[in-house]
């Protein structure tokens, strides 16, 4: 206690000293003066020594935590024991649906635009998850999925004039091929080479794009995309964002049953110990070419059906939608959220883009604020805002049965 | 007195190459029906490469690795992938335990299912009847053979979180899950004190004899080798340097030269 009021004491003077000059001289050249500002000695020294008082407590309350932990005492939060009641997170869920339901009801298209930009990103993290969170497998390149969606509808309905409802399927297939081709060269890479490996593909889309015009138009892209097609009916901008906006819902909603359901299967598991450990999961049987190939494929899909709809959504795209900061963004989403954890990437998704979209006031600080968010992230819940809910399985020991017998 | 036994596992003349470094020379040895087989030799005599090319994780230089399934044809092991070795009914367990450190202990038990079930990815996300019976089998399989192993109170626990005795049994469970015939176990008692080894050695021979399961392990406490297991094989500088039942290997004196060095007539 003492000794870290010491410690701050020190950090406070230390920060005095150094932004001494910057903030306590100021020389006035035209009147040839120098003004000393001695008050502000006295705000960065409080503000330093508070500051440095509470990211010790925070330390200390993490080490405490950590300790915890270790000793096998559970350390669960209220959010955590919350979602862990079945019955509680049920009625949270249809409250939740409820609510995203009348969305658009009762807000502006404004705002129901913003929604969909963030059910995109729900659905992208939630892709990404299958292979980041649960197979391990780190990609710095799954925009380029993204882009493979939005192109071939871009391009398909360019060239074609195919519609939105035939082209969503195909969008998602052909992510599907695309994971599996870059999935092939990847099968003996992990770590730091697999994240290089994928950020190059990455990078080859875009550049693919720019430079392919007789395809994509180059860099200044396709524009004039339908929008989605509600069995011929004419729909005004707004109408046909709520209708986007409900397209996204059910998308959302069914890649949350999917992801679900895989996590929690056979094949899931699968993934699960190839995370853990390679050799030990192919010794145990595990086909590790075939797992690793529908973790990659699973989560190529989903981006290139959300791909489809983002094209249908803005109706111009062009390479610039597809730099590796959106593959940034998704993959903090992935990681902010809690790795593997469903209910975590939603809530990253919304924290990482309406955020910056509601902070648009302190735009210039946006990066800034968003960067430290992730530090401080790393440093005090590294496994994510909502750690990954344990499922529960249901067994009859053989002893119960002697019992009856 | 094996002749009469069906032989399991048969490999002939298997020789490792890394590089200029031969670790497996030429390395012949047979596993019956029944056995409890163990290699021996001292620190680095080649007898966990030994175990990784049967296991398929090192493609072998030159030899035969055979396995003579009951009633059914007998496959060559040369140069499969680890999970088609396992499939065949060969688990194993490992030196340094390798455990899915994250996953609750029983869902490490039901991993060593997968290549007994079938549900892919298709019928996941649909879950019909047939999937989810077939998960069930999955954890009642797994839960039977944690009351196995004595391992059943911790069914939830992190794996990472078990004592280290426990995770060497937990291993075998999940080597057991693979409905193997032949189980390599390598160096199980590592680390262990000697309680927890004499616990060991009955899970071992209890394995054998109630689920016919033939074992073949690689092990330091020569107590426990002496104890359970025939025959031995003998290991050093990668080449087979003596076989035979505990008292041959006792009284043999090139196994005595392997581990306590050469006399020097002075």
């Amino acid at each position: 206690m003492l000794q870290d009021f010491k410690q701050s004491l020190v950090v406070s003077l230390w920060f005095v000293f150094l932004t001494f000059p910057l903030l306590v001289v100021r020389v006035n050249t035209i009147e040839n003066v120098v003004v000393w500002r001695w008050s502000n000695i006295l705000w960065v020294a409080i503000g330093s020594f508070v500051l440095s008082y509470f990211w010790r407590f925070l330390l200390l309350r993490r080490n405490r935590r950590q300790k915890q932990a270790e000793e096998g005492i559970a350390s669960y939060g209220p959010l955590q024991a919350a979602l862990d009641n079945i019955l509680l997170r049920n009625r949270a869920m249809a409250v939740l649906l409820v609510l995203a339901l009348i969305f658009p009801l009762i807000f502006d298209t404004y705002q129901t635009n913003i929604m969909v930009t963030a059910l995109i990103f729900v659905v992208l993290g939630l892709g990404l998850n299958i292979g980041v969170g649960l197979a391990g497998l780190l990609d710095l390149g799954y925009v380029a999925f993204f882009g493979v969606g939005a192109y071939s509808y871009a391009i398909l309905n360019y060239y074609f004039d195919l519609g939105f409802w035939i082209v969503l399927p195909i969008g998602g297939i052909l992510g599907c091929l695309f994971g599996i081709v870059l999935g092939f060269p990847i099968l003996r890479l992990r770590g730091d080479y697999l994240a290089i490996v994928t950020l190059g593909f990455g990078m080859i889309f875009k550049v693919m794009m720019e430079n392919w015009e007789t395809l994509s138009l180059g860099p200044s892209g396709i524009a004039n995309i339908d929008r989605p097609g509600f069995f011929g009916v004419q729909m005004s901008l707004a109408q046909s964002t709520t209708y986007i906006y409900y397209i996204m819902i059910a998308l959302v909603v069914l890649t949350i049953i999917v992801t679900n359901r895989l996590k929690n299967s056979r094949v899931g598991r699968a993934w699960i110990a190839l995370r853990e450990d390679e050799i030990a999961c192919v010794a145990m049987g595990i086909d590790m070419a075939r797992t690793k190939l529908s973790a990659y494929a699973l989560g190529a899909f989903w981006a290139g059906i959300v791909g489809v709809i983002f094209a249908a959504k803005t109706t111009f795209i062009n390479p610039a939608s597809f730099t590796f900061m959106e593959s940034a963004i998704i993959l903090s989403i992935v990681v902010l959220g809690g790795m593997g954890s469903i209910l975590g990437v939603i809530l990253g998704a919304f924290i990482l883009v309406l955020l910056p979209e509601y902070l648009r006031a302190f735009s210039e600080y946006r990066m800034l604020v968003f960067g430290a968010a992730m530090v401080l992230m790393m440093i005090f819940r590294p496994q994510g805002l909502i750690s990954n809910l344990r499922q529960i399985y249901q067994y009859k020991g053989t002893k119960d049965k002697t019992a009856h017998d | 007195m094996t002749e009469n036994k069906h032989k399991l596992l048969e490999v002939k003349g298997l020789t490792m190459d890394f590089g200029g470094l031969r670790a497996v020379d030429s390395v012949s040895l047979a596993v019956h029906e029944g056995e409890i087989a163990a290699l021996i030799g001292p620190n680095g005599a080649g007898k966990t490469t030994f175990f990784n090319c049967v296991t398929g994780i090192y493609t072998p230089t030159s030899g035969d690795i055979l396995l003579h399934p009951k009633g059914l044809e007998t496959r060559r092991l040369n140069g499969l992938k680890p999970n088609k070795v396992t499939e065949m009914g060969l688990a194993r367990t490992f030196q340094n335990i390798r455990l899915f450190s994250s996953m609750t202990v029983l869902e490490n038990v039901m991993i060593g299912r997968h290549c007994r079930t079938r549900s892919g990815i298709f019928r996941s996300i649909i879950r019909n009847r047939g999937v989810r019976e077939e998960e069930q089998e999955i954890v009642e399989t797994s839960y039977r053979l944690l009351e196995k192993v004595g391992l059943e109170k911790f069914v939830n626990e992190f794996a990472r979180n078990l004592p280290y005795g426990a995770q060497r049994r937990l291993e075998i469970a999940r080597a057991l899950a693979t409905d193997p015939f032949l189980l390599l176990l390598d160096e199980p008692a590592a680390g262990m004190n000697p309680y927890e080894t004499s616990e060991l050695d009955q899970l071992i021979c209890r394995i054998s004899e109630e689920e016919q399961i033939a074992i073949l392990l690689i092990e330091h406490d020569m107590k426990l080798v002496m104890k359970i297991s025939n025959p031995i094989y003998v290991m050093e500088y990668g080449k087979k340097i003596a076989q035979g039942s505990p008292l041959d290997i006792r009284d043999n004196p090139k196994v005595i030269e392997a581990y306590l060095g050469e006399e020097v007539d002075a």
